[in-house]
């Protein structure tokens, strides 16, 4: 990625390039799980709901909070239930992890920041981010705990229902553009006209919000956010299948949760936003940028997510079934419908 | 080519020794579990064979939707929870070899005899065929016949689960 910068000029060989995208990824995940966790948990959470306790350790606007969550839960005991399948119980956390860190193996940062620009992208992304699921129901049945799984039931009902939304919004996103990967889609949006006015392209956001509505409503019911957090409902299952997890594996079941957070929130800014791109940014300086327009386009999705997860409250088991399947869906269909004619129309 | 030879061997070996564990565990849901390392390896080989959509296609469909109702359905029903040992056990595991390697032969025979002595050389056409737009083009104006009918059959499985499902 960076060897083909001409200012820097640097000649990597593949086995360093590949390094430096895994580091590159590695770091990402918590970062991006740090930085939601300490504007939109910590900060914007405390300003919405009054919480004065997040404003306060560390003096200034309550900066050591994180740090001392952090240190807290490295601190922990780690505690495994006795009758636990102390394998499944011990890998769960892992497998939730590794889904997050698989899609952000797609989504692009500047026109030669990509680890891999995957032929089907977006397809990939989306298949990647559902094996999630299975570390849940892993976690909730090795925990040996009712709870745990009617949590990791629920989740598994729940994420299986919203898969298809989310999957149908982004279909419509891929008519458009005429192509699966989110290299193409950026470009095509880059490159798109409204009635031949082309000074910021076309982000499908505007021709495309039924998809946008939709896709944001089906990533807060596959990341387990309120309206739809049931899985973990802790007035009704403690912590759902999270519940026998202390420490340090805790602490990968909340990464996992933050991060697939950011990489969803990366999705739709890729997607729906245009990306890494602005108007008037080419070449090397789009390479420059490119990160950092992106995690502003990303912040602005996720405080959308974090506004309605601190706002609403839950739903109940069966009204989430129906909005997806007699609510989402055929809106989805409808949208896939109305993009498809447009297109052969015009 | 021998990277692809190496790669292959580690994929066939892993899959080998999964699909080992899924007919060996006496536990239901590490049969389960099992079948998703098997489930991946056939996704890694597809992509080994440049057929990238197909590969995804079946992690999304086999490991993120049939793996997952699988364990759905056993956890709703009968897994053996808290440390219990598994109870799944089958008395005529010899008919069960016999067919096991009556199949493996036929298999075997079968694939010999269509594709023995031939190499599949990795050129950009082969990449090119693997493609998206290739798979979605020959789908849906080659093979747009076949491809709805077994639509229709699998809606009609689908009505007919419903029906079969539903009492009242």
């Amino acid at each position: 990625m960076i060897a083909s910068l001409s200012p820097f000029a640097l000649e990597l060989g593949w086995g360093t390039t590949m390094a430096i995208k895994t580091l590159v990824v590695l770091a990402i995940i918590p970062a991006g799980a740090l930085i939601l966790g300490y504007v939109f948990l910590l900060k914007i959470m405390s300003h919405m709901q009054s919480r004065l306790g997040p404003m306060d350790p560390g003096g200034f606007h309550g900066w050591y909070q994180l740090v001392g969550d952090g240190l807290k839960f490295l601190q922990k005991e780690d505690v495994m239930p006795a009758k636990a399948d102390r394998r499944v119980f011990a890998a769960a956390p892992a497998v939730v992890v590794l889904s997050t860190f698989l899609v952000f193996a797609v989504i692009p940062m500047g026109p030669d920041l990509v680890v891999k620009n995957l032929d089907v992208g977006v397809f990939y992304a989306l298949a990647v981010s559902s094996l999630s699921v299975i570390g849940v129901l892993m976690a909730g049945w090795a925990s040996a705990n009712k709870f745990a799984l009617l949590g990791a039931l629920r989740a598994a009902a729940q994420l299986i229902a919203y898969e298809l939304p989310l999957l149908l919004a982004v279909v419509g996103v891929v008519i458009q553009a005429g192509t699966m990967s989110l290299q193409g889609i950026v470009f095509s949006q880059q490159n798109g006209e409204i009635f031949g006015w082309d000074f910021i392209g076309n982000p499908f956001i505007l021709t495309q919000f039924v998809g946008f509505a939709l896709f944001l409503v089906a990533a807060q019911a596959e990341l387990t956010q309120t309206p739809f957090d049931m899985p973990v409902a802790e007035s009704e299952l403690v912590s759902g299948y999270m519940v026998e997890y202390t420490g340090f594996r805790f602490l990968f079941f909340f990464i996992g949760e933050f991060g697939t957070a950011f990489g969803f929130a990366a999705l739709a800014a890729t997607l729906f936003l245009g990306g890494w791109s602005i108007p008037g940014v080419d070449g090397d300086w789009a390479n420059i940028l490119g990160p950092f327009v992106l995690f502003a386009k990303l912040m602005l999705v996720a405080f959308l997510m974090f506004w309605v997860r601190f706002t609403y409250p839950r739903l109940r088991e069966d009204q989430l079934q129906a909005l997806a399947w007699k609510f989402l869906i055929p809106i989805g269909f409808a949208n896939i419908l109305v993009t498809g004619a447009l297109k052969v129309a015009f | 080519m021998w990277e692809q030879d190496v790669a292959f061997w580690i994929i066939a070996l892993a899959m080998a020794a999964a699909s080992i564990g899924v007919v060996r565990s006496r536990n239901i849901v590490h049969a389960a579990l099992f079948l998703v390392v098997v489930l991946a390896g056939a996704a890694a080989l597809y992509i080994l064979l440049v057929a990238e959509f197909v590969a995804w296609v079946q992690v999304l469909i086999y490991i993120g939707a049939v793996v997952i109702l699988f364990l759905f359905g056993i956890m709703l029903t009968r897994a053996p929870m808290g440390g219990e040992p598994g109870q799944l056990d089958n008395d005529q595991r010899w008919g069960a070899a016999v067919v096991a390697l009556f199949v493996l032969g036929v298999l075997v025979a079968l694939l010999v005899d269509a594709f023995g002595g031939k190499n599949i050389h990795f050129t950009d056409a082969l990449v090119e065929q693997g493609k998206t737009g290739t798979v979605g083009d020959t789908l849906f104006r080659q093979y747009l016949v076949p491809f709805e009918v077994v639509s229709m059959l699998l809606l009609g499985a689908l009505v007919g689960a419903v029906v079969l499902a539903r009492r009242d």
